[in-house]
Formats: C-alpha cells, sequence, structure tokens
C-alpha cells in the first residue's frame, strides 16, 4: 500500500516534470535556453517515471532491465545535448541576450 | 496512475512534435527530436505495465539505443554541411587535445 | 472510449501529420527526421496492438539503422531537393486514380480482427494450438518465422545479401587502409565526452545484441533485429573514433566473408536436413528427437540471419562513408 502510494507520486511528479520541460522547449526565447528545459528535465523525468515503474513490478528480470534503461538513459542524454550544444556553438549560434534596458533610445 | 503518466507523455511529445516543426534554427528541430525519442522510450516502457506485458521493456531499450546512435549521426552529418564558422575562437582557444 | 482507443486515434493523427510534412518538405534532411519519426509512431502502434515482435523489428530497422544510411546517404547527395522541371499535374491524377481503386478494393477485404476472416480459421488456430507442442518455444513468431515458414526467411535473407552485393558494386569497392587520400570520417576530436562515453556504453550495446540473438526464442527478438543492433553499435564506433580505426577493428574482406557466411549457414542446415532424407529445412532429422531438433535448427537459423544482417548493414554504411571521404577530399 504504502509503495502503491510512492510509486503514484513518483509516476505522476515525473509525468508533470515531462510536461514542464516540454512547455519550455515551446516557450523559452532561445535554442540554449531550450536545451536546458530540454535535458534537465528529460534526466529527472525519466528518473521518476522509471522509480515509479519498478516499484510496481516483482520480478527480477523486469527491475534490472528497467534499471538499465534508466542507466542508460542518464548517461546518453547529457552527452548528447553536451554534444549538440557544442556543436551549435561552434557553428556560429550566439546565445541570445536582453537588450538592456535604457540603452536603446526606442 | 499508468493512464495519468502516459497522457502526460504524450502531451509532452505533442509539444516537441510542434517545436520540431516551428524551431527556427537547425538545432531546435534536432533537440526537439531528441527529446521525442527519450519520450518514446518512456512511454513503451508505461503502456507495457498498462497493458500488463513487461516484454515491450526490451523495445525500450532498443529506441533508447537507437536514439543516441541517431542523433550521434545526426552531428557527424552537420560536421559536413556545415563548416564551422568559429574559425577565429577556435584559433584562440588552441588545439582541444 | 477506453484509453486504448484514444491513443490509437492520437497515433495515427501524428502520422498523418508526419506523411503530410515528409511529402510537403523540400529539406531532405528535415524528410529524414521526419521518417524516423514515422516509423518510431509506427513502432508505438505496432505496440498498441500488442505485436510485440513486429514494434521491436519497426523500432530498430526502420527508426534506426534506415534513419543513419540515409543520413549518410545526404552526405552525398546534398541537402535540398531539385526544384522539379516537371508538371505534377498528370502525376497526381494518375496517384489519384490508383489511390481510389486500391480503397475500392479494400471494401471487399473482412473487417479488421474479424473472426471469420480466412486467416482466423485455418492458419492461425493451427499455429496457435500446435506451435508449442511441435516446435517446443513459447514465442509463437519465431517458430512461424523460422520452422513453418523458413523458406521465406532463407528468402529474406538472401534479399538482404543481394542489397549488400548491389551497394557494393554500384559504389566500389574501396581497398582497406591504403588509401592516399586523407580520410575525412575523422574522429571527432573535439567531442571528448561523447567518446568517452561511446567507449563505455559500446560494449553493453553488443552484450544486448547477444541478448536479442538468443533470447528471441522466449520473448521479442531474433536474427534480424539482433543484427541490426549489432550493426548499430559498430556504426557509432565508426563514427564516433574514424573509419579507419573502425576498419582496423572490422577488416572490409572480413565483412564480406561474413555476409556470405550467413547466407551459407541458412543453406547448410537446409541441406542436411535434405541429406538426411526429409524435405529442405525439416528440422526435425538434425537431432536425436524432433523437439530438439527444432530448437537446434531455429538457432542456427536465426545465427546465420543475424551475421548475414549485421554485415550487410555495416559494409553498406562503410561504402557510403568512404565515398564521402573521396568527394569531401582534405580535411572537414
Amino acid at each position: 500500500m504504502i509503495i502503491d502510494i510512492i510509486s503514484w507520486f513518483c509516476l505522476l511528479v515525473g509525468g508533470f516534470l515531462c510536461i514542464s520541460g516540454a512547455v519550455g522547449i515551446f516557450r523559452f526565447p532561445d535554442f540554449f535556453s531550450r536545451m536546458h528545459a530540454a535535458s534537465v528535465t528529460d534526466s529527472l523525468g525519466s528518473g521518476l517515471i522509471i522509480l515509479g515503474l519498478v516499484l510496481q513490478s516483482s520480478e527480477w528480470l523486469v527491475i534490472s532491465k528497467l534499471v538499465f534503461i534508466q542507466i542508460f538513459i542518464f548517461l546518453t542524454s547529457p552527452t548528447s545535448s553536451h554534444a549538440l550544444a557544442k556543436a551549435a556553438l561552434h557553428s556560429g549560434l550566439r546565445p541570445w541576450t536582453k537588450p538592456v534596458a535604457g540603452r536603446d533610445d526606442r | 496512475m499508468f493512464t495519468a503518466a502516459s497522457a502526460a507523455i504524450l502531451i509532452s511529445m505533442l509539444l516537441a512534435l510542434g517545436r520540431a516543426f516551428i524551431g527556427p534554427t537547425l538545432y531546435d528541430r534536432i533537440l526537439s527530436v531528441n527529446m521525442f525519442g527519450t519520450k518514446t522510450v518512456l512511454l513503451i516502457a508505461v503502456l507495457g505495465f498498462l497493458m500488463g506485458r513487461p516484454d515491450f521493456l526490451d523495445i525500450a531499450i532498443v529506441y533508447s539505443l537507437i536514439n543516441f546512435i541517431g542523433i550521434v549521426a545526426i552531428l557527424r552529418f552537420f560536421e559536413y554541411t556545415q563548416p564551422s564558422k568559429d574559425n577565429v575562437t577556435r584559433a584562440d582557444e588552441g588545439e582541444h587535445e | 472510449m477506453t484509453i486504448e482507443f484514444l491513443i490509437d486515434i492520437i497515433i495515427l493523427g501524428f502520422l498523418v501529420i508526419t506523411a503530410v510534412g515528409i511529402a510537403v518538405s523540400k529539406d531532405l534532411f528535415a524528410s529524414v527526421m521526419l521518417a524516423g519519426i514515422y516509423s518510431l509512431l509506427s513502432a508505438v502502434f505496432f505496440v498498441v496492438m500488442d505485436a510485440v515482435d513486429v514494434a521491436f523489428t519497426e523500432a530498430s530497422v526502420g527508426a534506426g539503422i534506415s534513419t543513419i544510411l540515409m543520413l549518410s546517404t545526404l552526405t552525398l547527395t546534398g541537402q535540398f531537393e531539385d526544384p522539379s522541371r516537371h508538371n505534377k499535374t498528370l502525376g497526381f491524377v494518375v496517384v489519384f486514380i490508383t489511390g481510389s481503386l486500391l480503397i475500392f478494393g479494400t471494401t471487399d477485404m473482412p473487417i479488421f480482427g474479424d473472426a471469420l476472416a480466412p486467416v482466423q480459421l485455418h492458419l492461425a488456430p493451427h499455429f496457435i494450438e500446435n506451435s508449442y507442442a511441435e516446435v517446443g518455444m513459447p514465442n509463437i513468431v519465431t517458430s512461424v518465422l523460422a520452422s513453418y515458414r523458413g523458406y521465406d526467411t532463407f528468402g529474406e535473407t538472401v534479399v538482404i545479401f543481394t542489397a549488400g552485393i548491389g551497394v557494393l558494386t554500384l559504389l566500389g569497392f574501396s581497398s582497406g587502409g591504403s588509401t592516399p587520400l586523407v580520410s575525412v570520417v575523422a574522429p571527432m576530436h573535439q567531442h571528448k565526452i561523447l567518446r568517452v562515453v561511446s567507449k563505455m556504453l559500446i560494449p553493453p550495446i553488443l552484450i544486448f545484441a547477444l541478448y536479442v540473438q538468443f533470447h528471441g526464442d522466449y520473448g521479442p527478438g531474433g536474427g534480424f533485429q539482433a543484427g541490426v543492433i549489432f550493426a548499430a553499435a559498430i556504426i557509432l564506433y565508426a563514427m564516433v573514433f574514424g573509419l579507419d580505426t573502425a576498419r582496423k577493428v572490422i577488416n572490409q574482406s572480413v565483412i564480406q566473408i561474413l555476409s556470405a557466411l550467413g547466407v551459407l549457414l541458412y543453406g547448410s542446415v537446409g541441406l542436411v536436413s535434405f541429406l538426411n532424407g526429409k524435405n529442405f529445412l525439416d528440422y526435425s532429422v538434425l537431432a536425436h528427437d524432433p523437439l530438439h531438433g527444432q530448437h537446434y535448427g531455429i538457432l542456427l537459423v536465426e545465427l546465420g540471419v543475424g551475421i548475414t544482417v549485421t554485415a550487410v548493414m555495416v559494409s553498406i554504411f562503410f561504402t557510403f562513408a568512404s565515398r564521402v571521404d573521396k568527394e569531401h577530399g582534405g580535411n572537414a
């Protein structure tokens, strides 16, 4: 019973994080901030969802496969985000900076 | 609960797909495809539990491998077609080795 | 309206949007990405329909290897579609007429999932009822693929082999490591983190490929999927560490021999059955007892399929990548 409640909580919070990451990728102003939203929420959101699934399952094979998926996502998602950001930076993309009020006379 | 989690993942997939269509720069699109892939892995895992068939986890594992290899392939592709415009900064920083 | 029906509608809607995007887009790179997403959505759709083996194959082949090979083709052809120089009206009319004829033809088919359709009455019950008794493995898909319809699978393996030969013939053999050209598929020097992480991840991927190959009797998997995952790991190595290093690990001639070896293995199993007095690819004579014979037969046959698929995918990628070398000359 306690384990059920904990796993439901993990699944719900993980789902909420996934949605918030997607909303972030939709609304942030430039590429680098969107990447931040995507990769951070990916790692934690997937971690929580998979933790919720682990708590719901009872066979060792299933649990070990879930742990394998989590380790894999944990290792590869930040790596690919880093590689992507590096490639973007090297091809000339620059972060958006907010114009400072008072400098332009518009 | 599984239905709520899968609904949440589907919504985030839809938003990521929207960004893939809209995203002004190329890298936005690659980022959203990457996120779409990770969410698909999660969706397959949750759907497997929803339907009571844990065999689906094999598919989730395969797809997470494929997602990673696909992103690396895309980055290699861009090294050919869009060479680095950042030559000045690279000369300053020197060799990265 | 159950949740599965809703998921079906949403996924089919995504599929339509993606297909329209592929057709309309002029940027070939976007089309390749959308095609990858399309395969992925199909895999999810198969998962919803409870067809695990098919979803597995679709995810690994359609979303994985196809996307990677298409991307390496795009390095040869360029990123944008040439503007079309002909009038599209005639083409559109022909497609419209053919499409409507096909849709008209489908009205004659039995309703999807109808219990009285011929396929459900004759063969499917026989397989479902007798497969465990005759072949002895829980996964009915593998038993149908490798034992009941083994000859078809032999044909598929030969088709893959022929595709590999075709690519090698058209694009030419490239001599191993003694080319005077500088290899442009150079190691990704600046991506240190990527190199380290890839180095850590490639062995588990290879072990997972072996798991999929041999666990295909009991769960989703089998030769095709395992071969594709194996090839994907080797391609990852070649992309991150450079084509030359990958060539030293896996020689061009070894790859060519392996692709033929897989088909030869499959055919030999059939030949051994022949020589023992039964039909071609009748596995029951391979051991002292028909059930063990089926096990050995399926094991060897899936191994042959896996070897051929791996070797052909890797040789196609190496051939494309070495063409990129010749075209782009010096350093990237």
